[in-house]
């Protein structure tokens, strides 16, 4: 069976791989949506296509599922309409796939799990990642609001914190909003740090 | 207690009745709480309507109707009981091309049949086929093009290559030369043109006058089981496209839509279409097209069910769908004029008496039998003259001679 995976993506479209590959699929190819991509796929008589949901190259893509004159067998959209809990997985996780005319549903269908569950677990690294950088930001700013009140109140880091987080407290908000209040108003008034 | 909807929509000027429903207050005070989903392909907003994700969609009319006859992947049968606007498409070309076209903006855009004679003697003149952008097969925009290109016989389907991409994606297509030119909503016309990159060569507005475009779109039976919510959010969005056509808020619509939520586009480029001040190429005064596109005033949210099949017509035309009463009859019914007198039986706004009309007949604003309140239907002649009578749908279709 082979496997074309339409991906700008680059990371992404390599979880996804690596599943398949795992799952002992070996014709897997990554094709990017950019450029002559459409001629690409038809050289590559694909059996399935997977795609980001959220592509905006899905209209391009089925409008030459629906026109090639070079692909042998047409290719449609795979939903297993007996199956809502599949149908909802794949639109929330972002998966849209593709098959020719013909392959058995038992066949796709664990290809497609396995495409949910790959898309889910990107997602999840994304946010962890994205989640890591805030968090990164945030200890830089708090880091150095403390550095103003130890050096302008002469407090001990421990007490610099403390009295960032009892303001914090106090005012309802969250540590570092205090912190790039202070940083802000010691900008303001030429603290320089 | 607050209804939430989740209601999916493209970039685009004309979602603007939705992004004003919502931020305005006007879905608020019916109880209704917008959760407006920003999708970048028809497919991915098909796809949401038809597989429930989302109770609403701003579709294509054309796309409606397709997903109604199993033309475009999953059928199901959809219903359109409120038009979001009307008109509002323009076809841009890369300049060079253009350059063939007649030179004075003001004459190019009001003889549509000219230019499209002009357009076909520009094809002779091209290295290669010309490569057009269109945003979806079952869209106003291809069948309008089909339409005027036709009529200065050139074949969209052998003497241009018709490419589909979604709206957001136009204008760098154009700058990395994958295409030629594009017919899209705005405001991506409006930005080809403001980056250098394309001149308008046509606008929708004078190619049919009142061209039926996108439709809020519901899954038919989920339609049938939710009245109350159905009519609450058309008072919502009436009030909406009233809010929107008027010349006062113009600007503040603009800036609105400018926001990353919405279409996420320069304020001055989306006020073009709303405002009617079509820039023809960079750095040149605008032309005056008052009609570029509507919201409210002449009933425009009317679903007539002569549009729908209009559109039928055309689907037949360039065999995208095998004629027969079945499908005549599945087409016409997507429009629901009776949901829109219903929902709006107690609203302000004037009631078509009729829920089909001739189309292409009116050369002049005509006031018509309204239920309620005075009515006044603008122009909607074709810019060919030819005039369809719903009723009279074989005879249409034989005009079209080879097509052409």
């Amino acid at each position: 069976m082979r496997i074309v995976i339409i991906d700008d993506s680059g990371l992404r479209a390599t979880v996804l791989e690596e599943g398949l590959r795992d799952a002992g699929y070996d014709d897997i190819h990554i094709v990017p949506p950019r450029g002559a991509f459409v001629a690409r796929l038809e050289r590559m008589a694909p059996d399935v296509v997977l795609m980001d949901l959220g592509s905006p190259s899905r209209d391009t893509l089925e409008e030459m599922l629906m026109v090639s004159r070079a692909l042998a067998r047409p290719i449609a959209m795979f939903v297993d309409q007996s199956d809502d809990a599949m149908i909802g997985a794949a639109i929330d996780a972002g998966v849209s796939a593709y098959v020719v005319d013909g392959l058995r549903k038992e066949r796709v269908k664990p290809v497609l799990e396995l495409a949910v569950r790959r898309f889910n677990a990107f997602a999840k690294m994304q946010t962890e990642l994205d989640e890591a950088r805030t968090a990164l930001s945030e200890r830089k700013i708090i880091d150095r609001a403390k550095s103003i009140l130890m050096n302008q109140r002469s407090l001990s880091e421990q007490d610099a914190y403390a009295l960032l987080r009892s303001s914090a407290m106090n005012q309802g908000k969250k540590i570092v909003d205090v912190a790039q209040a202070l940083i802000t108003a010691s900008d303001l008034l030429g603290g320089g740090l | 207690m607050t209804t939430s909807l989740r209601i999916a929509f493209l970039p685009l000027t004309d979602a603007a009745v939705l992004a004003v429903a919502r931020e305005q207050g006007f879905a608020e005070e019916e109880g209704l709480s917008l959760d407006l989903i920003r999708s970048t392909s028809w497919a991915t907003l098909r796809d949401r309507l038809v597989y429930g994700q989302v109770h609403a969609a701003q579709m294509l009319a054309p796309l409606a109707v397709a997903v109604t006859l199993g033309l475009s992947q999953q059928p199901a049968a959809l219903s359109a009981p409120y038009k979001l606007g009307v008109n509002g498409n323009m076809l841009v070309m890369a300049s060079d091309f253009a350059a063939a076209l007649d030179p004075d903006s003001g004459r190019r855009l009001s003889d549509p049949l000219g230019t499209a004679h002009d357009f076909a003697a520009a094809i002779g003149l091209w290295r290669r086929k010309p490569v057009i952008g269109v945003v979806h097969r079952f869209s106003s925009h291809s069948l309008m093009l089909r339409y005027w290109l036709a009529s200065a016989g050139i074949d969209p389907d052998r003497d241009v290559v018709l490419r589909v991409l979604p709206p957001s994606l136009t204008v760098e297509a154009m700058r990395a030369g994958e295409i030629d030119g594009f017919i899209a909503g705005e405001p991506w016309g409006s930005a080809a043109v403001e980056a250098g990159l394309a001149e308008t060569v046509a606008i929708g507005e004078r190619i049919w006058q009142r061209g039926v475009e996108k439709v809020l779109a519901f899954r038919t039976p989920w339609l049938e089981e939710n009245p109350d919510i159905v009519d609450r959010l058309l008072r919502a969005l009436i009030r909406g496209a009233a809010w929107c056509d008027d010349p006062a808020n113009h600007e503040a619509l603009a800036q609105l839509l400018s926001d990353p939520r919405y279409v996420d586009q320069p304020a001055d480029l989306i006020a073009r279409a709303l405002t009617g001040q079509i820039i023809v190429r960079q750095g040149e005064a605008p032309v005056a097209s008052p009609d570029f596109l509507l919201f409210s005033r002449e009933a425009t949210p009317f679903p007539w069910r002569s549009q729908a099949l209009w559109i039928y017509s055309q689907f037949v035309r360039w065999n995208m769908v095998e004629h027969g009463p079945e499908a005549l009859a599945k087409a016409s019914a997507v429009f629901r004029p009776d949901i829109f007198r219903r929902a709006l039986a107690d609203a302000d706004v004037p009631m078509p008496g009729a829920s089909m009309k001739v189309e292409g007949a009116l050369g002049l604003p005509l006031a018509v039998g309204s239920r309620k309140g005075g009515l006044t239907l603008g122009p909607d002649r074709f810019f060919d003259g030819r005039v369809f009578d719903p009723e009279r749908m074989d005879d249409y279709l034989a005009n079209f001679v080879s097509r052409l």
